[in-house]
């Protein structure tokens, strides 16, 4: 197959709102951008995300989902960055440092693009039934939210009547809420943990609509001949163990997924990119370069984030990143300090700190606690905090002479007040 | 005499108060837990007329995508959301769409606006 050989100072995987802020910002820093992206068209899952709530921190103005990432099409028709709908990535090579391939297809062909850095934004994929224990027959009427959002907000079919939640969290509160105020039924939320997984605000949305939250709750099967009938229904204990006996049925003849999200880390892994368990995303430095150099990642492929503001926020970073390993030939630092994970923290990007400049610490808890905290033991740093929840997201800002303080590790660690 | 305590978290902003309303014979007496006057103001609201922005999708003619997703410009009252869905249900509009474009003015007497939040090109 002859592919047409192309040549870009970056190459941005993903637009969606972290690859439409990486672009942007590159194509601002003056650097030559291609942006590539395998949908029918620019945005990610934004343009599906009807409801209100994106942009408060990045626009200071409460934006619906397709109104943000217009903001950024925008800007990105008016720089006139280059770039391919419909496109797969099928591989990356890393030749040498400042050589990297980006092989693609595309209606228009296939192409070979050679570049000097890359900026991975793909996002994330949602867990699906099977990952999540549910048996059964399988029949219509099985959907993972963002199934259902495209079919209701792209395509304007309605998945189901009576509908039951498998996942609490805010991607599973607001398809409640968009099937509520459509007509259907809403008939529960299976939360499997003792606490709703969404941000407070959106756990509002039961309230507002009367829908049952089952929490310590599981959906265990589903049953169903042509199209699904009915859900069965556990209690679980502190350990997540099912408890025999307190099963029960809920009939219903759609079951939406919403068990949680997995970084895209597919093309990466291929080529040594090394992966935190944690996040389910790369270890990176604090300009968002994985272990690759030159390869650097933003947005849900990095982290699962829950404000849009915040993806936006590491695609600008990771451009930033790009220009200076352009410019040096490489990211400069003596030595790295390493972020360590303390008590109750369950997560926490990015891993190493050059201490040359301020980073922001976004990181995610295990466990609720009230009257907390947040310390960095060996900079002298505390900050009070009256809640935290494995829900919400820490962003936390350490300055580069605070870091600098640090030997060789930095501990980040939850205490009781 | 009755004292009723309701119990609710803001949603004004991501910081997402607990807020806590103690009404006395349908008079509210006392608020606490909230952190700006913009809560308080919405707490006192969502007692007395609970109100919400609206977002939808319409059906869209010769465009690129089959739908337009819209959003009411204003808070509605809670209660007249099932009305304005159905309403939206039925029109259909043509493409091309622009972003903020009106698609209907003071809907069902409501004092607020459909605009469209996507923009649909012509096919």
């Amino acid at each position: 197959m002859n592919s047409t050989i192309l040549q870009y100072d970056v190459v941005v995987i993903g637009g969606g709102p972290a690859g439409l802020a990486a672009a942007v910002k590159a194509k601002e820093y003056g650097l030559n951008v291609l942006l590539l992206d395998e949908n029918d068209y620019l945005g990610g899952i934004l343009p599906q995300c009807i409801h209100p709530g994106f942009g408060i921190h990045y626009f200071r103005e409460e934006l619906t989902g397709p109104e943000f990432s217009h903001r950024f099409m925008q800007r990105v028709k008016d720089l006139k960055i280059d770039y391919f709908v419909k496109a797969r990535v099928l591989e990356i090579k890393n030749y040498s440092d400042l050589e990297k391939i980006v092989v693609f297809t595309s209606p228009e062909g296939a192409f070979e693009v050679w570049t000097k850095a890359i900026i991975y934004a793909t996002g994330a994929r949602e867990r699906h039934a099977f990952e999540i224990g549910i048996v059964g027959d399988r029949v219509a009427g099985i959907y993972t939210a963002g199934e259902a959002q495209t079919l209701m907000d792209i395509y304007g079919v309605m998945p189901g009547k009576e509908v039951v939640i498998v996942g609490s969290g805010d991607v599973g509160l607001i398809m409640a809420r968009r099937f509520a105020l459509e007509g259907a039924k809403v008939k529960a939320v299976i939360e499997l943990m003792p606490y709703p997984g969404g941000l407070a605000r959106n756990v509002m949305i039961l309230r507002d609509f009367s829908i049952p939250l089952y929490l310590s709750h599981k959906v265990v099967e589903v049953r169903g001949k042509k199209r699904v009938e009915k859900v069965k229904v556990m209690k679980v204990d502190e350990n997540l163990r099912e408890i025999p006996g307190t099963e029960f049925w809920i009939k219903c003849d759609t079951m939406i997924i919403s068990a949680g999200l997995i970084p895209q880390v597919k093309l990466l892994t291929g080529i040594g990119v090394e992966i935190d368990p944690a996040t389910g995303g790369p270890v990176v430095n604090d300009l968002l370069e994985t272990t690759v150099p030159g390869i650097f990642v933003a947005g849900n492929s990095l982290l699962i984030n829950d404000l849009v503001d915040y993806v936006a926020e590491q695609g600008e970073l990771a451009a930033y990143g790009a220009k200076l390993f352009i410019e040096n030939g490489g990211i400069p630092a003596e030595k790295w300090i390493k972020l360590e994970k303390g008590n109750n923290i369950r997560l926490a990007v990015p891993h190493y700190l050059s201490g040359k400049r301020d980073v922001y610490i976004y990181a995610r808890v295990k466990k609720p606690m009230e009257n907390v905290v947040l310390n960095f033991p060996e900079i002298d740093k505390k900050i009070r905090l009256p809640v935290v929840r494995p829900a919400e997201m820490l962003r936390i800002r350490l300055r580069k002479e605070e870091i600098a303080k640090a030997k060789d590790k930095i501990t980040m660690e939850v205490i009781q007040q | 005499m009755t004292v009723e305590v309701y119990k609710f978290t803001c949603i004004i902003c991501p910081l997402s108060c607990d807020i806590e309303v103690e009404v006395e014979n349908g008079e509210i007496k006392e608020i606490k837990g909230y952190t700006c006057p913009r809560g308080k103001e919405w707490a006192i609201e969502e007692i007395t007329n609970p109100k919400r922005v609206v977002m939808s999708v319409i059906k869209v003619k010769n465009g690129n995508m089959p739908t337009v997703s819209v959003k009411t410009t204003k808070p509605i009252p809670k209660t007249k959301i099932p009305e304005l869905m159905k309403l939206l249900a039925e029109i259909e509009v043509e493409a091309p769409i622009k972003v903020g474009q009106i698609i209907l003015e003071n809907p069902l007497g409501l004092d607020t606006k459909i605009v469209a939040t996507r923009e649909v090109e012509k096919v």
